[in-house]
C-alpha cells in the first residue's frame, strides 16, 4: 500500500496547489481535483491545510470530498478499472461483464485486489451508449467490450 | 501531387475503438509507401456502429470506410482506397446521413475541431458576427423567434431565460454550460464539445455579450476526458486568436470563459446543484425560487443552459431565426439531434426536425435490434425517462408529444432493449440509481428510492401486495421531491409496471402456484 505523503512535502505541494487556484471562483473542486492528480486520493492530512487556505470549516471540505464519487478518501489500486452500468451499456450485455470483472478480480464494486494492483469501480456513463458495454482503464475509455476483450484489457494492467 | 486527404476521428467513441491505433496504421502505411498524406483528425459523423469510421477525399469528395481496423489499413492502401469490402461510398450520399437535417451538428465529423480556420470557413462566427451588430433586444427577439428550448430536457424557452437574465440588475452576469451529460443513452454533448468546441464557445459569448455576462464556465463531467482536453484546447485557441478576451472580435465587449470538471454526481446535472457545485460545495439541490437567471453561480444572475441549446446558438444567428424555427412540430421548434443508442443494429447521433415517429427512429432509422431480437422496449430520455412499448411507437418526437404519453424526451436519447430485458430488473435499476446519486436534500428521494429498491424485490420474490406499495411509494417521490432525480425516478419505473406487468407477476403467479 502507498505510504501517506510526509507532512514536509505535503505542506509544500499543497501550498503550491492552493497558490496555483488563489483566483478561482469556487476554487474547491479543482483544488481537490489536483490534490488527487497528485497523491491519487485526497489525503486526510491535507483537510485542515485547504480549510484554512479556503477559510472553510474542516468539516465542509470533508463534506465535499465525500459527496462526489470521483474522490477517493484513501488510495486506489495501481489500476483503475471503470465498468459501465448505465442502462445503455445493460441493454447491451453489460451484466456479463460486470460478472466477468468481478469474478476475474475477485473483488465487489469499489474493490481492489488483494495485491493493490487493480480497484474495480461502478460509473454511470461514458457516454459510449451505441458502443457499450463500456469502460475506462485508466482514464482511457475503451467500447464494445465483451468477455474476451475485457481479459485481454485486465491482461495489459497485470491482473 | 497533392497530398492525400484521409479523416480518422478522435472522437472519443472511436477512440474506444482504437481510432488511434487506425491513425497510427495509416500514418505507418502511407510512410512505407511514400505516399504524402494530409491526416485530419475529425469528430465523428455519428455513425457509431461504423467506427472507427476513415474518409479519404477524393476529387473533392468524402468516401467513407468502415468500421476501419487497424489490420484492414494495408489493404485499403493496396485498393488505393477504391473498391473494398469496408467501402462505403461518398459520406453524404449514405442513407443514415441523408435523411437528417444537420444545423447543430453541421460541421461536426466535417471539420478538424480545432481548426479555427476550418470553422469559420464552414459558417462559424457568422452568428457571431451577426450578433454584434445588434441590439439587446434585438438578439432576445431573435432567440424568442426561434423557438428554442433548452435541450438538457426542461424544454424552457431559452430566450426567455436569457432575457430575464439580461433584465436583472447586477455587477456581474455569468453563461454557465451545463456539460454534465449524465443521462444514459446520450452523447450528443460530448460529440459536440469534441466535434466542434467552436460552436459553443461562439453561442455562449453570443449569450453572454446579450445578457451583459462577462465570464462564463462550462462543467463537464470528469467522465469525458477527450471533451475536457479538446475543450480546454479550443478555449485556448479562441483566446489566442481574439474571439474570446478583452475585446470579442475586436468589438467593445468583454467575453471570456473556462473549463470546470465534475466528480462523479450524477445529480450536478440539475442547474441548481451544479451551481453549488461549481462554488464548491456538496452537489445539493437548491429550492426555487430564487431562479438561477435572478440569483444564481455566486449569486449573481447566471443563464444556465444545455450544450446543445448553446452550440444552436450559432446557426441561429448565421440562418436567422425563422429558419430555425421553419423545421419541427407543435411548440417543438427547429431540430433535434437523437441518440440512438442501446441494443440497436445502427446507432449513433441523428439530427432531425421535431416529429418523427419513435418507431421510425427504432426500426427504420436504428435498423432495429443488433441481436436481431424483437425489440422489447424503448427508454427515452436517460435513467428518468419513460419505458415505451412498441405499441406506443406512432409518438412523435417533441416535447408535448411524449408529455402526453407519460414520458418525456429528456436530452432526446433512445435505449433499445430486446425482448431478453427484465423490467423488473430495469425497475429495481432506476430505484437503486436514484438511491446512489441522491443529493440527499429531500426526504422522498433520498429515502424513497432505498425503500423502492426493498419494494421491487419484495416484488421479485412473489410478493404481489407489494405492487400497490410501489404506485405509492412513486407517487410520492413524483409530488414531493425537490428536483427531477426523486420526481421522475417513476418515470421508468411506473412505465415498467404499467407496460410489461408481466415481469412483475411471474414470480408471484410461482409463488402462488
Amino acid at each position: 500500500m502507498p505510504t501517506p505523503p510526509a507532512p514536509v512535502d505535503l505542506e509544500a505541494r499543497l501550498g503550491a496547489i492552493l497558490a496555483d487556484h488563489a483566483t478561482f471562483e469556487g476554487p474547491l473542486l479543482p483544488i481537490l481535483h489536483a490534490v488527487q492528480a497528485e497523491w491519487g486520493y485526497v489525503p486526510q492530512e491535507a483537510l485542515p491545510i485547504i480549510a484554512e487556505g479556503l477559510n472553510i470549516s474542516r468539516a465542509e471540505v470533508h463534506g465535499v470530498v465525500s459527496f462526489y464519487h470521483d474522490f477517493r478518501e484513501e488510495p486506489a489500486g495501481r489500476h483503475m478499472v471503470k465498468i459501465c452500468r448505465a442502462e445503455a451499456c445493460q441493454a447491451r450485455g453489460g451484466h456479463g461483464v460486470e460478472a466477468a470483472a468481478k469474478a476475474r478480480l475477485g473483488v465487489d464494486w469499489h474493490g481492489t485486489t488483494a495485491d493493490g494492483g487493480v480497484t474495480l469501480e461502478p460509473v454511470y456513463c461514458l457516454g459510449l451508449c451505441a458502443t457499450g458495454p463500456a469502460a475506462m482503464i485508466d482514464g482511457r475509455v475503451v467500447a464494445r467490450v465483451d468477455e474476451k476483450r475485457l481479459e485481454t484489457l485486465l491482461t495489459e494492467v497485470g491482473a | 501531387m497533392s497530398k492525400l486527404k484521409i479523416y480518422v476521428p478522435r472522437d472519443a467513441a472511436a477512440l474506444a475503438v482504437d481510432a488511434e491505433k487506425v491513425a497510427e496504421a495509416v500514418f505507418a502505411e502511407a510512410k512505407i509507401r511514400e505516399i504524402e498524406v494530409e491526416l485530419i483528425r475529425n469528430g465523428s459523423r455519428g455513425m457509431l456502429w461504423l467506427e472507427p469510421m476513415v474518409e479519404v477525399e477524393k476529387d473533392g469528395v468524402r468516401h467513407a470506410f468502415g468500421p476501419v481496423t487497424p489490420h484492414d489499413v494495408e489493404a485499403l492502401f493496396d485498393a488505393d482506397w477504391g473498391k473494398h469490402a469496408l467501402a462505403l461510398g461518398p459520406t453524404e450520399e449514405i442513407d443514415w446521413m441523408k435523411r437528417q437535417t444537420r444545423l447543430t451538428f453541421a460541421r461536426v465529423g466535417v471539420i478538424d475541431p480545432l481548426s479555427l480556420d476550418a470553422y469559420e470557413a464552414h459558417g462559424g462566427l457568422k452568428g457571431l458576427r451577426r450578433a454584434l451588430g445588434m441590439t439587446g433586444t434585438e438578439m432576445i427577439d431573435e432567440m424568442k423567434e426561434s423557438g428554442l428550448r433548452g435541450r438538457g430536457g426542461a424544454g424552457f424557452p431559452t430566450g426567455i431565460k436569457w432575457d430575464t437574465v439580461r433584465l436583472a440588475p447586477a455587477s456581474q452576469k455569468y453563461i454557465v454550460a451545463n456539460a454534465d451529460e449524465g443521462d444514459s443513452g446520450t452523447f450528443a454533448d460530448r460529440m459536440l464539445m469534441e466535434g466542434d468546441p467552436f460552436s459553443l464557445i461562439e453561442g455562449m459569448a453570443i449569450a453572454g455579450i446579450c445578457v451583459g455576462a462577462t465570464k462564463g464556465y462550462i462543467y463537464l463531467r470528469s467522465e469525458y476526458p477527450e471533451a475536457i482536453h479538446t475543450m480546454n484546447e479550443a478555449i485556448r485557441i479562441a483566446r489566442a486568436r481574439g474571439v474570446l478576451g478583452a475585446s470579442v472580435l475586436g468589438s467593445d465587449f468583454a467575453y471570456d470563459m473556462e473549463v470546470r470538471v465534475g466528480a462523479g454526481a450524477y445529480v450536478c446535472g440539475e442547474e441548481t446543484s451544479l451551481l453549488n457545485s461549481l462554488e464548491g460545495k456538496r452537489g445539493v439541490v437548491r429550492a426555487k425560487p430564487p431562479l438561477p437567471a435572478i440569483e444564481g453561480f455566486l449569486g449573481k444572475p447566471t443563464v444556465v443552459n444545455n450544450i446543445i441549446s448553446l452550440g444552436t446558438v450559432p446557426v441561429i444567428f448565421e440562418k436567422g431565426a425563422a429558419h430555425y424555427r421553419d423545421f419541427g412540430l407543435g411548440r417543438s421548434r427547429g431540430t433535434i439531434p437523437i441518440q440512438i443508442a442501446g441494443n440497436v443494429k445502427f446507432g449513433g447521433l441523428f439530427e432531425t426536425a421535431f416529429g418523427t415517429s419513435l418507431g421510425a427512429l427504432v426500426d427504420e432509422i436504428g435498423g432495429g435490434t443488433a441481436t436481431g431480437r424483437p425489440v422489447k422496449a424503448v427508454q427515452v430520455g436517460g435513467p428518468l425517462g419513460a419505458y415505451f412499448p412498441r405499441s406506443k411507437f406512432d409518438t412523435p418526437f417533441g416535447y408535448e408529444e411524449f408529455d402526453g404519453q407519460g414520458g418525456l424526451i429528456g436530452h432526446a436519447g433512445v435505449v433499445v432493449f430486446d425482448d431478453t430485458a427484465d423490467m423488473l430488473g430495469m425497475a429495481r435499476f432506476a430505484m437503486e440509481f436514484c438511491a446512489v446519486e441522491s443529493c440527499g436534500k429531500c426526504t422522498p428521494c433520498r429515502i424513497g428510492a432505498v425503500r423502492g429498491v426493498e419494494t421491487v424485490d419484495r416484488i421479485a420474490r412473489g410478493d404481489a401486495s407489494a405492487i400497490p406499495l410501489l404506485t405509492d411509494l412513486c407517487d410520492t417521490m413524483k409530488d414531493g421531491s425537490l428536483c427531477a432525480l426523486g420526481g421522475f425516478t417513476p418515470y421508468p419505473v411506473m412505465s415498467a409496471l404499467t407496460h410489461f406487468p408481466d415481469d412483475f407477476h411471474a414470480n408471484a403467479k410461482e409463488a402462488a402456484e
